[in-house]
């Protein structure tokens, strides 16, 4: 599965109704350390896309998803297991290290 | 001008550093503030070939010396900024810079500020990164804990986003060199406070003030400062780096202290020279 464009009409169905693991990744065209994760985050999703969902938020077009998971520091990736966090890490991460949180 | 590569810091790494890619032909450009950690090194006994040891006040001049003999571009500044658009940016208090490249270079990282509640609060209001995180505190009370010109130019970047922005120098002195208008907040910090998220600061005078954000950019901003920015990855406090010295970004590279390893001349010197033969290799 591709990686999936979260906006406020489809996070209800996509992410929080979704049955496999969710990784969420918070970040903003500005942000230089989010542009350096975006092709890690998108290996993610290839090399797991059975068994887990990947969802992008642009935190400039949904304000209200960053403040609903409290988020004040991007990157911010978020794991969501039946719609609820499960871990989060901050930052410039590792591939292998986004992935353990995943697991 | 568009140099083909920055290197910031001048010393035993980033000048073998400049040295290895002069000889290339490369154009070079040193931006540094001064002597670092080695200047104020009283003698060293154990680098090759010195039998009786050198200060090493010494080694850095000469290697300043070496680098200028060579024709390396120096200038004495120091950097606030590093971005990255068509090119890499490097901003300094007086002036701006661009490169094909950047080589950092600036020693070691200094310690997070040892605050109570600093490390608890970090991502909940708590930030290393004005220009990734103001987002998050518009309209809102913030400071920069700091007392340089790398806190003032934190604070610029907040100043049109919040509601209002303050420099807490946690009792030091502001060394800064701009002609500013800066809310200079003295107190020493006893500790950050709040529930979940950073709500207040109070002071050793059991005085205190509500803030919604603290933007760290204490004393000048480091190689893991500028990497962090522009999205390097660094662990445990350095920069990862591979056999050739980059960065997880591309076209930018780090060697010595700032690495993590041997605190020695001798890797920074080997790291230097790898970085200046690797930068801009096709």
């Amino acid at each position: 599965m591709s990686v999936i464009t979260v906006n406020n009409e489809n996070f209800e169905k996509e992410i929080l109704g979704s049955r496999m693991p969710v990784l969420l990744d918070f970040w903003a065209t500005w942000c230089g350390p989010c542009r350096m994760m975006s092709p890690v985050v998108d290996e993610i999703a290839e090399s797991m896309n059975t068994s887990i969902k990947v969802g992008k938020i642009n935190i400039d077009e949904c304000q209200n998803l960053a403040e609903k998971y409290g988020v004040m520091s991007i990157p911010t990736f978020v794991v969501l297991k039946d719609g609820v966090e499960t871990g989060r890490t901050v930052g410039v991460q590792s591939k292998e290290k986004i992935v353990k949180l995943l697991q | 001008m568009l140099y083909d590569v920055i290197i910031v810091g001048s010393g035993p790494a980033g000048i073998s550093a400049s040295l290895y890619a002069k000889r290339r032909k490369l154009s070079v450009l040193v931006i540094s503030k001064g002597k670092g950690a080695l200047g104020k090194t009283e003698q060293i006994d154990n680098y090759y070939g010195f039998s009786k040891g050198i200060s090493g006040k010494e080694l850095y001049q000469n290697g300043i010396e070496q680098a200028k003999m060579l024709g390396v571009e120096l200038i004495e500044d120091e950097v606030v900024a590093l971005n990255y658009l068509e090119n890499f940016e490097v901003e300094t208090v007086n002036s701006q810079y661009t490169a094909k490249s950047v080589i950092l270079a600036t020693g070691t990282n200094r310690v997070t500020p040892n605050i109570k509640g600093i490390r608890e609060f970090e991502g909940k209001g708590v930030s290393y990164c004005a220009i990734c995180d103001a987002f998050f505190f518009r309209g809102k009370d913030v400071a920069v804990l700091g007392n340089g010109n790398y806190a003032i130019h934190e604070m610029e970047q907040l100043k049109p986003v919040v509601a209002s922005v303050s420099i807490l120098t946690n009792g030091e002195e502001m060394i800064e060199n701009r002609d500013v208008e800066v809310d200079i907040d003295s107190r020493k910090i006893r500790e950050f406070r709040g529930d979940g998220k950073l709500a207040e600061i109070e002071f050793e005078d059991n005085t205190k003030k509500q803030v919604h954000g603290v933007f760290v950019a204490v004393g000048t901003a480091s190689s893991n400062d500028l990497a962090r920015k522009i999205g390097a990855r660094i662990e445990n406090n350095h920069i990862v780096v591979n056999e050739n010295m980059e960065t997880t970004v591309p076209g930018l590279f780090a060697c010595g202290d700032c690495t993590g390893g041997l605190l020695q001349i001798s890797k920074a010197v080997y790291e230097g020279a790898k970085a200046g033969l690797t930068v801009l290799k096709k």
